[in-house]
Parts: structure tokens; C-alpha cells; sequence
């Protein structure tokens, strides 16, 4: 088979990170070959955050090329926006519906963009818009936000529900397994 | 048997445990940091921080000559601050084996520099390695240890940021059993005076031809075949990876793992086999001049390939001219910028905004107060290296000085750990050149922008067992500094009032320490919550400037969002109609 690509995006502190652990985890299941990559540092100072998963038979490079994810997995809108040159002509855009003005925005020096909902639904020929922050205070906690993306997501690609299910189990602390594993089937069916 | 998904740092660290290290040291740095981190968690070896890179390496050779194998890690310019014992390491050679991790940071990601350090190598005369995945990172790690032992000399392990922090599938080993090996006196090779130097550095000669012969045979140093007649490519690193992805198995390949000394036999026969061979490698051009150097006129290289920067599968097939990616989505245009900024809280950014408001020049230096550089707080002038702020400040004021004019108002601002770093001799050379600088270390009480490391001021070793905390104004008592104030980072008019009085003093240095604990840190942060009171606010927008992200803006109402604010109270001291309350003692 090809090389897959899943491109995450989205600000410092959303829980990306556990999202491409559970992802990769799930992929290694599957029992396909796998590469991420993640830049630390600078970023996470409310930066802008990019978490790039490859996978299939045989991965060589960590990174993706532009105009060739199948799926950019948007964790907000204007982060989704920034990395849009790289989904590929068929990829899937995963956006959540979820808006967080950067700092320069906040300190009313720029104006975030008010027509991104429009602009992917006019442009974008396979989107899911996700409010997974309703989604997640209806479970019970914002930050399982990440696992209901992560749920949709492996709808999207066609993964096996039950391998997912059970890296969450061995990744997520024993007291937060039964909610992200709803927050993960809750994302599941939305799709 | 059992396999992980590891990051490149973490498979070193994986394979130091493995290959019986049990000393291990380190400075944090971007994106080395996680190395020691990792390895701290193996019982079975000693890993420490250390102040700076060049203790770091200095102790790893204390071990290495008491037979211990050892691992030192740092950031590439941590390895300018160790090259000093580093060039002569290697007249001496080792004990136990040795290996140095450069993590280079091409891109600058969180680098003040790309260096390229691989030019360490036929410099210093120090053998390298270069893996191109964590699985190769962790396997190389024993070899190293093998190739320093039975060399005698020290190993060069050079990664990139895209090595270190991406994940691949590791295979796991046990630990193997190693004895510490017997430690034998031998001046004639450790005690590097010029009459036993000689000597050493003729016998080095004979190590590297030794290593060279290694370089010929070592299977990781490999040709690949594919069925393209027309060229070859050579290639190292993770730039191995791009060339896969882009050209699959289709065009013939030399990978070079050990990359000094270059085996020079195995290069000529791939060389010979093409019209025309191309050097992909990142940065500078190592390789290529080193083979050009060879004789070979059929080689290229950074004719095609950019020598600034990462570089990617993009680039690399732009450069074989199959013109840009395919873009299907373009962004849209004037997109905001998502700049990192100085934390809710953060300590460091009332100490920028009376720095700004009093218009000092402010030779700084490197850590998260780095922010203070960007808007809207702007209150740095320069930024060179660890520890360049206090020599910076001095420098300047005495420039002044000799021309008899007044200089401006001049600080010098440096974290705790970069004070410890490199910072306490630069301040030594303030007292005993006789400047009367102000130097304001913002102490934090953590190395924070690597991601909380312990340092010898926090108390806590890299185990996170109790330590000794050395005291910063002991410090500065002992090197001679009389004028020390310590304030709260947050008490605004105290650090202008402590500013005005060490300003005051002509003839003498004084320090400034503004201290207050990183408010990330459990437990050590502030309680408490702000708010605007809308009838008394005027829309001044002074809040605005300290640059919080929970200061912000909606519409025309400024509002504090209960979410981020962590109750430091900076924004209320700097409103100028008390129009920012507290609102609650928790959050």
C-alpha cells in the first residue's frame, strides 16, 4: 500500500500530543510501519503546534509534503487554515469548530478571519466540522476534546474501532479510561 | 521481542541503558533536553545535570578514565561552550567509552544558530556517527561505545531536531552485563603536558588511520543499488530518509553513517560508477567538499540543494527538477501569526515592561524572558549566546566610558540557570574591571523554557532528589558585588525603585534579582483571579501592552479570561484607574 499521511494542527496545551500517541499507538496495532514527527521547543509557549503522522508497509520520511495529507486533523480553525496547503486534492479536513485568537489578535493588533467556516465549506471538498468542545462539556470534561477528533478521525480512515479502544486503556491514566473511551465512540459516530 | 514507539533522544537513552553506560551527563537544550530526561529514569545509571556543557564533558571524562562508559548530551552550540576539553579528549583518548550527542537544530526551531557540526569532526579529529532513525539511534549507541573503547578515543554522535524529536519502531535489548574496567595511572597519556601531548597527538594520527580502515568495512556505511544509470546520490542523516521518499529504491545510493573518517575506498567505488553524483545533505557542505577535496570533478551538491535550513522531500525533488509541490488548497492570505509568548503569570513580563517604560538598553540573554524581545513588550536590545548579557553590558558601558560621554541606562538581564551557566564569570569580570553595571537576573527558580530541568538553585538534582541550593546573592557577595536587591518579579515599583537606585550609583556594580517562581511550576505559582470593572475602565489599553495572554480584547470591551489568568496581578499594577480587580481567591 502507499504511505498514509495524517496531519495534526492546532495551539499548545489542546492535547495533541496524546491525540498522536493514541493515533500512532492504534496505527502499530494495525500493524503497519510508522513515523511522527513533532517540533517541541518554542512552540509551546501558546505557539502554533504540528504533530505529522505517516504510515504503511515501509515509512522513510518523518515529515509530510505539502498537498499530500489524507487527512488534516484541525484542532482549531485558524491553525487548520495555516496548514491547509497541505491536504491533499481527495484528503479529508477534520476542523473543530473552535476558535483561539493568538496573542497578536487578543492585544487587538490583528483580526482573526471571520469567514473560515464559509471558506471550507465553499472550498474544500471533503470537511467535517466538529464542535467537540459541546461535545466534550456534554461528557463531562473540555479537555477529552482531542479523543472525540481522534474518534472521527478513525472513522475517517477506516480503523478498527476495538484497537483504538485498547490503547486508550493502556495510554490514558486509570481514572480518565471510561470518559475518553466514550469521547472516542462519541467522535466515532459523528461521522 | 518486545518493540516501542521512541523518539530519536529517547532511543539513545534506550541505548545507553542497553549498551552499559552508567554515567551520564548533560546541560537541557532544544532538542537534546529529553535525552537525559530519559535516561534519569534507568536506576542502573548515573545521570546528573550539569551547570554548563563543559562540566558536563569534563566529568564524563573523569568517569571514562575510571572506566565507566559514559554519554554526554547537549544542543549544538552547548558543544562551542565543551570544545575546550573536547580537542584534547581526544590526544587522550578514553578509559571507559565516550560518546558526545550533538543535537544540531537546522531550521533553528529554538536556536539562536544553525551550526553545522559535523565540521567538529575533522576538526577536533574525533570520529562521528549519524543515524538517520530512532532505531538506527539507539543501535549506533553501542556501537560508538564499542568503536571509543577499542579506539581509545571519544565519539562524536551527531543528530538533527527532526532525529531527535520524531518516533519510529524500536526493537528493545537487555541491558548487558559490563564490568567498570580497571583504571591503570598513565600521565604519559592523560596529563596533557606539550612533552606528552606530542606524543599523543602522533599516536592520534595512528588512531585515525585505524578508524579509517573501520570507516572502509563498517556495514552501516552501505550502497544501495537501484536502476537509475545516470547518477547516484550520496547522502547521510535524515536527509537519507527525504532521498528515500522521493526516489524509493529506484536510484542508487551511498549512505554514510560513520561520516569521519570517511571511507574513502567505498566512496570512490560508487563515485566511479556515475557521470554525475549528488551530495543531499542538510546544511553545509561537509561531505561534498570533503570528496571534491578527494579529486573528483563528477560531484554536486549545494549547486541543487539548499545550504540554508531543514531540508524535506519537497525540496528535494524541487531540486531534481520536478518543479514545486502540487498545491490543491492554497492558505488564505495575511493569515495572524501565532507567536509563542511569555506564559499567563509568567513572571518575567512585568520585569520587560519597566524595563521598556524606563528605556534601558538591555543586553539579555538566552531563556524564555528571550519573549521579552517580541511585542508588545519590546524590551530587549540583544541576544548572543548563554551568559553574552553581562559582557555585552559591560562592554557597552565602557565604550562610553573611554570617551568620557554618559552612557545610557544599561542592564544586563540573565535567568538563574544561564547565570550558573556561564554568567557568574562574566560578572566576575564586571567587579574586577571595575564597571559599575547593573546586572538583573530574573530568577525563576527552574530551567524553564527547556521545560522545567532542576539546576544547582533549585534544590533538586536531575533524579529530583534533594540537593544543595547554591544562593545567587552569596554568589554575587563573593565576587564582589556590594549592591544587591532582591525584589518580587511581580511588585512592579519595586524593580523600578531597585533600577533608580542601583542607576543612582556611579562608581559601583550592583545586581537586581527579581525573583519569583516560574507559575507553571506545581504548587509554586500564584492563586487568585482578575477582573475588568467595566464602569471604571477607560479603554486605555495599558494592560494591553504587558502582552498577557489573558489580557484581551473583544470587540471594544477588554476583558480578562478567567480560564488563562492565574491571578499575578501585573495588569492590575500597571492600570492607571484601578479598573482591574480581584475578583477571587481561587480559580
Amino acid at each position: 500500500m502507499t504511505v498514509k499521511n495524517i496531519f495534526i494542527s492546532g495551539v499548545g496545551g489542546q492535547g495533541t500530543i496524546l491525540a498522536g500517541k493514541v493515533i500512532t499507538r492504534a496505527l502499530i496495532e494495525h500493524g503497519f510501519d510508522v513515523k511522527m514527527s513533532e517540533i517541541h521547543g518554542m512552540a509551546q509557549r501558546g505557539g502554533s503546534v504540528v504533530t505529522q503522522i505517516r504510515y504503511g508497509e515501509k515509512v522513510y520520511s518523518p515529515v509530510i509534503e505539502k498537498g499530500k495529507a489524507d487527512v488534516l486533523l484541525a484542532f482549531e480553525k485558524l491553525e487548520a487554515l495555516r496548514y491547509i496547503d497541505f491536504l491533499s486534492n481527495d484528503g479529508t479536513l477534520i476542523l473543530n469548530d473552535l476558535e483561539i485568537p493568538p496573542s497578536t489578535v487578543l492585544a487587538g493588533k490583528e483580526k482573526y478571519p471571520e469567514n473560515i467556516t464559509e471558506f471550507v465549506k465553499n472550498n474544500i471538498k471533503n470537511a467535517l466540522i466538529i464542535d467537540a468542545v459541546s461535545k466534550a462539556k456534554e461528557l463531562g470534561d473540555v479537555r477529552v476534546q482531542n479523543i472525540i477528533l481522534t474518534g472521527a478521525l478513525a472513522k475517517v480512515m477506516s480503523f478498527d474501532e476495538e484497537k483504538f479502544v485498547k490503547v486508550i486503556e493502556e495510554v490514558v491514566p486509570e481514572k480518565y479510561v471510561e470518559i475518553n473511551v466514550k469521547a472516542f465512540k462519541l467522535g466515532h459516530k459523528l461521522v | 521481542m518486545k518493540k516501542e514507539f521512541l523518539t530519536g533522544n529517547e532511543a539513545i537513552a534506550r541505548g545507553a541503558y542497553e549498551y552499559g553506560v552508567s554515567f551520564a551527563s548533560a546541560y537541557p537544550g532544544t532538542p537534546s533536553t529529553e535525552i537525559l530526561e530519559n535516561i534519569a529514569k534507568y536506576k542502573e545509571i548515573h545521570a546528573e545535570w550539569a551547570p554548563n556543557e563543559k562540566v558536563a564533558l569534563e566529568s564524563a571524562a573523569g568517569a571514562s578514565l575510571a572506566g565507566a562508559r559514559c554519554i554526554v548530551s547537549m544542543k549544538h552550540v552547548g558543544v562551542n561552550v565543551a570544545a575546550d576539553p573536547l580537542f584534547t579528549l581526544v590526544y587522550t583518548g578514553v578509559n571507559g567509552g565516550l560518546v558526545l550527542v550533538s543535537a544540531d537544530d537546522p531550521g533553528m526551531h529554538s536556536s539562536q544558530d544553525e551550526q553545522d557540526n559535523r565540521n567538529y569532526a575533522p576538526f577536533a579529529r574525533i570520529p562521528m556517527f549519524e543515524p538517520s532513525d530512532s532505531q538506527e539511534a539507539k543501535d549506533l549507541i553501542g556501537i560508538a561505545l564499542e568503536v571509543s573503547e577499542k579506539y581509545d578515543i571519544p565519539v562524536l554522535f551527531r543528530i538533527t531536531t527532526r532525529i531527535a524529536h520524531s518516533r519510529g519502531i524500536v526493537r528493545l535489548g537487555e541491558r548487558v552485563k559490563r564490568e567498570q574496567l580497571a583504571y591503570q595511572k598513565n600521565p604519559q597519556k592523560y596529563a596533557m603536558i606539550p612533552g606528552f601531548a606530542k606524543r599523543r597527538r602522533v599516536n592520534l594520527e595512528e588512531r585515525l588511520k585505524a578508524l579509517k580502515d573501520f570507516s572502509e568495512s563498517f556495514s552501516y556505511n552501505k550502497i544501495e543499488w537501484g536502476s537509475i544509470k545516470e547518477f547516484g546520490i550520496i547522502t547521510s542523516g535524515i536527509s537519507y530518509q527525504y532521498v528515500k521518499e522521493v526516489f524509493g529504491d529506484d536510484v542508487s545510493i551511498l549512505k554514510l553513517t560513520m561520516t569521519y573518517p570517511l571511507p574513502e575506498k567505498l566512496i570512490s567505488e560508487f563515485v566511479n560508477k556515475f557521470e554525475k553524483v549528488y551530495v543531499v545533505e542538510e546544511l553545509d557542505p561537509y561531505l561534498e567538499n570533503h570528496i571534491k577535496a578527494m579529486g573528483y570533478k563528477n560531484i554536486t551538491g549545494k549547486e541543487i540543494i539548499p545550504g540554508i535550513g531543514e531540508l524535506s522531500p519537497e525540496i528535494i525533488r524541487e531540486a531534481f527538477g520536478a518543479g514545486k509541490a502540487k498545491v490543491y488548497y492554497k492558505p488564505l492570505e495575511n493569515l495572524p501569526m501565532r507567536p509563542p509568548v511569555l506564559c499567563a503569570g509568567c513572571p518575567h513580563r512585568g520585569v520587560f515592561y519597566v524595563l521598556r517604560k524606563m528605556k534601558a538598553v538591555v543586553t539579555s540573554d538566552i531563556g524564555c524572558y528571550s519573549l521579552g524581545v517580541l511585542p508588545p513588550l519590546e524590551g530587549i536590545d540583544s541576544i548572543l549566546c548563554m551568559g553574552a548579557s553581562i559582557g555585552m553590558g559591560h562592554g557597552f558601558k565602557k565604550a562610553y566610558e573611554q570617551e568620557g560621554k554618559e552612557s545610557p541606562l544599561v542592564i544586563s538581564v540573565i535567568g538563574d540557570s544561564t547565570f550558573l551557566h556561564s554568567g557568574i564569570t562574566g560578572l566576575m569580570n564586571v567587579v574586577y574591571n571595575n564597571s559599575n553595571t547593573i546586572t538583573m537576573i530574573v530568577d525563576n527558580s527552574i530551567t524553564a523554557m527547556t521545560g522545567h530541568q532542576h539546576h544547582p538553585g533549585t534544590g533538586y538534582n536531575a533524579k529530583d532528589e534533594p540537593a544543595y541550593a547554591v544562593s545567587l546573592e552569596e554568589i554575587c557577595r563573593a565576587l564582589g558585588i556590594k549592591n544587591i536587591y532582591t525584589v518580587d518579579s511581580y511588585d512592579l515599583s519595586a524593580v523600578e525603585n531597585a533600577i533608580k537606585a542601583a542607576a543612582n550609583n556611579k562608581t559601583e556594580p550592583s545586581v537586581i534579582i527579581a525573583r519569583r517562581p516560574c507559575a507553571l511550576l506545581k504548587g509554586k505559582g500564584p492563586k487568585g483571579l482578575y477582573k475588568v470593572n467595566q464602569e471604571k475602565c477607560k479603554k486605555c489599553k495599558m494592560c494591553l501592552k504587558v502582552g498577557c495572554p489573558a489580557v484581551q480584547i473583544h470587540g471594544e470591551e477588554i476583558i480578562i479570561n478567567p480560564l488563562s489568568c492565574v491571578g499575578c496581578s501585573v495588569c492590575a499594577k500597571v492600570c492607571p484607574f484601578d479598573a482591574i480587580e480581584k475578583a477571587g481567591e481561587e480559580r
